[in-house]
C-alpha cells in the first residue's frame, strides 16, 4: 500500500502514478475571480470566531482542571494535597486507618449518600410524577396554588428551607428527631419539584390527543393513563429520577442541618466538616471523587437509556438527551 | 342541548375528576405537612419565647400570643450600637452582585459560541460545559482547596513568573477567594440556563439580520441581546437566589470571620440553642427581602409554560 494517496486528477485521468514522482499537482483554476483589494480578515462575514472560542476553551479549562487535580490527588502516594508524590490507591483501601474502605467514618458516609439517593429517589419520583399528572388537568384554585408552591419551593434557598426543616424536626414532629428519617424527609420535599416540573412540561408538550384517541378506542381514563400517558411520560420520569439522585449526592444544605451523629452524615457533609480551616488530606479527595463516580455512573447509564427510550422519536438526538437529564 | 344533557356532562366531569384529584392528593398533603406547616414552625420559634433557664426556645403555637421580641433582637443587631448583621448583610450584596455579574461576564460567551458556533462539535462541548453541574459542590471547593493552598499549584505558578514575591495565604479570610469560589460554585448552573435559553433563539431571525447586512457584531447587540434578555434575567435570579443563602463556599475557602455573609450567621445561631429564635426570625425576613424576586420567578416560569401551550 502506498502511504500517500495519488492525486485527485490523476485517478480520474486513469493513470497509475508513482506516489513519490507525481510531481506537483496542476493549478486548480479559481472558482470566483479573487478580490480586487486585499481586506483584512476581520471584514470577512464568515470567519471563524476565533476570540470567542479561545474563550470557550479557557473557560472549559478553568472549570475542569481544577477537579482533574483534586482527583488526582485523591490517588497521591503521601499525605499532602498539594505535592505530588507518587501514585498508590491508599486512600481508597490500602491504608488501615485512613482509607475509604477501612475507615468507619468514611466508609458510613459513602453508605449514608447511597441510601439518602436511593430512598429518596424512589419516594419523590412517583409522587411528583403522580402530582404533575393529577395538576395537569384537575384546574381549581387549589391545584393552581399547590403548583405554586411546587415552583416556589424550587426556587427559595436551600437555606432558608433547611432552617424550616431543622424546627420541624426539632421543636414539632420530635418523635422523628433529626437523623436519616429526616434526612429523606426533608431531601424529598426539596427535590420534588424536579420530576413535578419536568413531567410537567413534558405533559404540556404531549397535549390531550393521544389520550382522546385512547378513550375513542374504548378504554378507560385509568387505562388511558396506564397504557399510553405514562408510557410517553417514561423518558421524562426517568430523566428526572437521574436529576433526584444525582442532586442527592451532590446535596448539602438539608443534610447537614437535618443530619445527627457521625454515622447519618453523607460524603459531603463529611467533606465539609473535615476541610475547613485546613488539611484534611487526600481520604477526603478519594470521597469526593467517590461522589463525582457516583453522579457520572448514574447520568452516562441515565443518557443510555434515555436514548434507548427515544429511539425512533422524531427529533431524538444526542443533544436532546443531554439537555433532557440535565434538566434543561 | 336539553337541560338534562348538560346536567349528564357536568354530572360526568365531576366523577371523573376525583381521578386528578386522587392523583395529585399524595404530593399535596407532602407539600402541606413538609413545607408549608415547617415555615409555620419557624414562625412559632421566631415569635414564641426563651426557656430562661436551659435557654432554649420555645415555641409559640397561637398566633394571637407571637411577641416580637426576636425580631426586634435582630433589628438591633442591623442597625444599632452593637450592630454586626447590618455590615455582614451588606458585605454579602457586594459579594453576590460581584459574583453574580462575573458569572453572567464568563458564562454568556461561552454559552453562546457553543450554541452558534460549535456547529458539529456542539454535543462535545455541551457535555464539557454541563460536566461541572454534574459534580459536586464539596469536590469542586474541594480542588480549589488544593491547588489555592499555601504551598499549592497557584502560589507556585504565581511566584515561578515573579507575580507575586512570596506566596499569598489563599485561603486565610480574602473577599477575593470567596467571590471566586461563588462564581466556581454558581457559574454551572447559570450556564445551563444560558445555554437553553440561547439554543432556543430562532436561527433564521439571526440569518435575516445577516441577510440584511449586519455584521457579526450588531447582529448579536440588535438581535440576540434583546431576545436573550429574559434568559439573562431568569439565570441571575437562579444564581443570586442560592447564593445569598450559601455559608458553606465561606466557611470552607475562608473560614474567617472578616468574610462572613448572611448564610454563616444563620448558620451559627443555629447551633447554639439560645440564639435559634433569632435564627428563625432573621431567616424569615431573609425570605421576606428574597420574596419579590422569588415570584417575580415563579411567575415568570408559569407565563412561559403557557406561552409553550
Amino acid at each position: 500500500m502506498s502511504v500517500t494517496a495519488p492525486s485527485a486528477p490523476a485517478l480520474a485521468r486513469g493513470v497509475d502514478v508513482d506516489p513519490v514522482d507525481a510531481g506537483p499537482p496542476p493549478p486548480v483554476p479559481p472558482l470566483l475571480p479573487s478580490p480586487k483589494r486585499w481586506q483584512p480578515p476581520w471584514r470577512n462575514p464568515w470567519r471563524r470566531p476565533w476570540i470567542l472560542e479561545s474563550f470557550t476553551w479557557l473557560y472549559l479549562i478553568w472549570s475542569l482542571a481544577p477537579i482533574a487535580v483534586a482527583v488526582l490527588f485523591s490517588f497521591n502516594n503521601g499525605k499532602s494535597q498539594s505535592a505530588w508524590q507518587g501514585f498508590s490507591i491508599r486512600w481508597y483501601w490500602g491504608d488501615p486507618i485512613n482509607s475509604i474502605f477501612h475507615n468507619p467514618t468514611l466508609r458510613s458516609a459513602v453508605e449514608q449518600t447511597l441510601r439518602l439517593s436511593v430512598f429518596t429517589t424512589v419516594i419523590a419520583v412517583p409522587i411528583g410524577v403522580a402530582f404533575a399528572i393529577g395538576i395537569h388537568r384537575w384546574h381549581t384554585r387549589t391545584s393552581a396554588s399547590f403548583n405554586f408552591v411546587m415552583v416556589f419551593s424550587y426556587v427559595i434557598p436551600e437555606l432558608i428551607f433547611g432552617v424550616a426543616m431543622f424546627f420541624l424536626f426539632t421543636q414539632l414532629f420530635t418523635f422523628i428527631r433529626l437523623g436519616t428519617v429526616a434526612e429523606v424527609l426533608g431531601l424529598v420535599t426539596w427535590n420534588f419539584s424536579w420530576p413535578a416540573i419536568i413531567v410537567l412540561a413534558r405533559l404540556v408538550s404531549i397535549g390531550r390527543s393521544y389520550e382522546e384517541a385512547a378513550a375513542d378506542l374504548g378504554a378507560s381514563r385509568l387505562q388511558a393513563i396506564r397504557r399510553v400517558l405514562i408510557p410517553m411520560l417514561m423518558p421524562a420520569i426517568f430523566a428526572s429520577a437521574v436529576l433526584v439522585f444525582a442532586s442527592v449526592v451532590d446535596d448539602f444544605v438539608v443534610v447537614d442541618l437535618l443530619s445527627s451523629t457521625a454515622n447519618t452524615q453523607p460524603m459531603s457533609v463529611i467533606i465539609y466538616a473535615n476541610t475547613h480551616g485546613g488539611n484534611g488530606g487526600p481520604a477526603l479527595n478519594a470521597l469526593a471523587t467517590m461522589m463525582l463516580l457516583f453522579s457520572f455512573v448514574v447520568v452516562i447509564a441515565g443518557l443510555v437509556a434515555y436514548r434507548w427510550m427515544t429511539r425512533g422519536e422524531r427529533g431524538s438526538s444526542r443533544h436532546d438527551a443531554m439537555t433532557s437529564i440535565a434538566g434543561m | 342541548m336539553t337541560r338534562e344533557d348538560r346536567m349528564r356532562k357536568w354530572a360526568d366531569r365531576d366523577q371523573k375528576r376525583w381521578v386528578w384529584v386522587a392523583f395529585a392528593m399524595p404530593g399535596i398533603i407532602w407539600l402541606t405537612i413538609l413545607f408549608i406547616v415547617p415555615f409555620y414552625a419557624v414562625l412559632a420559634i421566631a415569635g414564641g419565647k426563651l426557656n430562661q433557664i436551659f435557654e432554649s426556645p420555645i415555641p409559640v403555637w397561637n398566633p394571637l400570643n407571637w411577641t416580637a421580641a426576636s425580631f426586634t433582637a435582630v433589628f438591633h443587631d442591623f442597625v444599632g450600637q452593637s450592630a454586626f448583621v447590618g455590615p455582614i448583610f451588606v458585605r454579602t450584596l457586594i459579594y453576590v452582585a460581584i459574583a453574580s455579574v462575573l458569572s453572567l461576564v464568563i458564562a454568556y460567551p461561552a454559552a453562546y459560541f457553543v450554541t452558534r458556533f460549535a456547529g458539529r462539535r456542539k454535543v462535545f462541548f455541551l457535555a464539557l460545559l454541563i460536566a461541572p453541574f454534574w459534580i459536586s459542590y464539596m469536590m469542586r471547593m474541594l480542588a480549589w482547596i488544593d491547588l489555592l493552598q499555601t504551598d499549592g499549584y497557584v502560589n507556585r505558578a504565581l511566584v515561578d513568573v515573579h507575580l507575586i514575591g512570596q506566596p499569598v495565604d489563599w485561603l486565610g479570610g480574602k473577599s477575593m477567594t470567596v467571590i471566586l469560589g461563588l462564581v466556581y460554585g454558581y457559574i454551572p448552573y447559570l450556564i445551563l440556563v444560558l445555554y437553553a435559553g440561547l439554543d432556543r433563539i430562532d436561527q433564521r431571525l439571526l440569518e435575516a439580520g445577516r441577510d440584511l447586512g449586519l455584521n457579526r457584531i450588531r447582529t448579536f447587540v440588535r438581535i440576540t441581546l434583546p431576545l436573550s434578555r429574559q434568559t439573562i434575567l431568569t439565570g441571575m435570579l437562579i444564581t443570586v437566589l442560592p447564593m445569598v443563602g450559601d455559608y458553606f463556599t465561606n466557611q470552607m475557602l475562608s473560614g474567617s470571620e472578616s468574610t462572613s455573609m448572611i448564610g454563616n450567621v444563620i448558620d451559627s445561631q443555629l447551633n447554639t440553642a439560645s440564639q435559634q429564635s433569632q435564627g428563625a426570625a432573621l431567616s424569615l425576613l431573609l425570605l421576606v427581602f428574597l420574596l419579590a424576586p422569588m415570584l417575580y420567578y415563579v411567575f415568570q416560569t408559569h407565563r412561559a409554560s403557557k406561552e409553550a401551550f
